[in-house]
């Protein structure tokens, strides 16, 4: 199963998309240079939009995951991300630390569970 | 004065030692420092996901390379993966892409020098995305303003090679993974996405924003798929933002 086309089409698609949605604001940085206020409130409203989509994103591809994650329990997911977050903001804030206490437990508990309905 | 060759702080010597080659290619072994290690091990998780969402290799491969920046990636193949239109997936990528812009202006004037090329600023500005700008401004006032630009061009350079590298053997390594294995690869990435942004969290309206795009994404996904992201960013990080400005 191919998400886009597996030929030229799907790769100029993949190109204009980071082209034009992508690259152009790296430029439109470049030519604007020390020209405007980097830190002002209309960058702190794109800071804020941008911060609060990726979130979305990241429950999201929790709750309603694809592929391999889809075969997890919904219980399993919301444990490990629980344990994650919460081993970060307890533990220590290295991403290393949330990540793999995250990752840990999202073995540890699917694997108990394999366990006991096998 | 002792040396300072790993970093910040003093003049690193091997500037009075070569020219421009040099300040590239010790910019270029930055990637074997722990945030290349990072970068490697986020494109490998970002290459299952692209993998198990029915992209080729290749598709992978020019996301990593031409996006270059880890959520426009994520978004551009989860978008595309769902059914949503290439207008929709644009527009979303470039909600968090004009996060790129200030970043940009930021890092730009530490690079200006007379000696500079257009073009080579022009491929240097690729590579303003998280890791290898926060080396950039970490590294580039230590240096004299002509060697800046080369050794960016390198930590870019090197940056890239670990993001390609990583999703090469990402995408090889998790066709051959088992499947709890696999699932777990994939869990890998929004949890490193929430941590990092918890970690660069300074103003409130930071956290506020994570914890309004978390509560709000999935209704939003549920209610109208295809615009729920750029409806979670504009409606929840405008939400945190006023809040924010409001209490600063």
């Amino acid at each position: 199963m191919n998400a886009i086309d597996d030929g030229l089409g799907g790769y100029l698609a993949i190109l204009v998309v980071a082209v034009v949605a992508h690259e152009s604001w790296r430029w439109l940085g470049l030519a604007l240079g020390r020209g405007i206020d980097a830190d002002g409130a209309l960058f702190r409203w794109v800071r804020a939009v941008s911060t609060a989509l990726v979130a979305g994103l990241c429950l999201r591809l929790v709750l309603f995951p694809s592929g391999a994650l889809a075969g997890i329990t919904l219980g399993s997911r919301l444990i490990a991300l629980a344990v994650g977050i919460a081993a970060f903001l307890l533990l220590s804030r290295t991403l290393l630390v949330g990540i793999g206490a995250g990752a840990a437990a999202l073995l540890a508990v699917e694997g108990a569970l394999g366990l006991f309905t096998r | 004065m002792k040396q300072a060759d790993d970093g910040a702080g003093g003049t690193p010597r091997w500037v009075h030692e070569g020219g421009q080659a040099t300040a590239f290619l010790r910019g270029l072994a930055v990637a074997l420092t722990v945030p290349g290690w990072v970068l490697f091990l986020t494109a490998f998780g970002f290459a299952a996901l692209a993998r198990e969402l029915g992209f080729t290799l290749g598709q992978a491969v020019l996301t990593s390379a031409a996006i270059y920046a880890l959520p426009a990636q994520v978004i551009l193949v989860d978008q595309i993966a769902r059914g949503a239109t290439l207008y929709a997936a644009g527009f979303a990528v470039t909600l968090t892409a004009v996060r790129l812009l200030p970043m940009a202006v930021n890092i730009v004037p530490l690079w200006r020098a007379p000696g500079n090329t257009r073009l080579a600023e022009i491929a240097a500005v690729h590579f303003v995305a998280v890791t290898a700008w926060v080396e950039g401004l970490r590294r580039l006032p230590a240096l004299p303003a002509e060697r800046r630009l080369s050794h960016f061009l390198g930590i870019g350079t090197g940056m890239m090679m670990a993001t390609v590298s990583g999703t090469l053997t990402g995408f090889i390594v998790a066709a051959a993974l088992p499947p709890l294995l696999s699932a777990a690869l994939l869990f890998m990435t929004p949890l490193y996405f929430l941590c990092s942004m918890l970690m660069t969290s300074g103003r409130p309206a930071d956290r506020i924003a994570i914890l309004l795009g978390a509560l709000l994404g999935p209704p939003f996904y549920l209610l109208a798929p295809g615009i729920d992201l750029m409806l979670t960013g504009l409606v929840g990080g405008t939400i945190a933002f006023l809040i924010g400005e409001r209490r600063p």
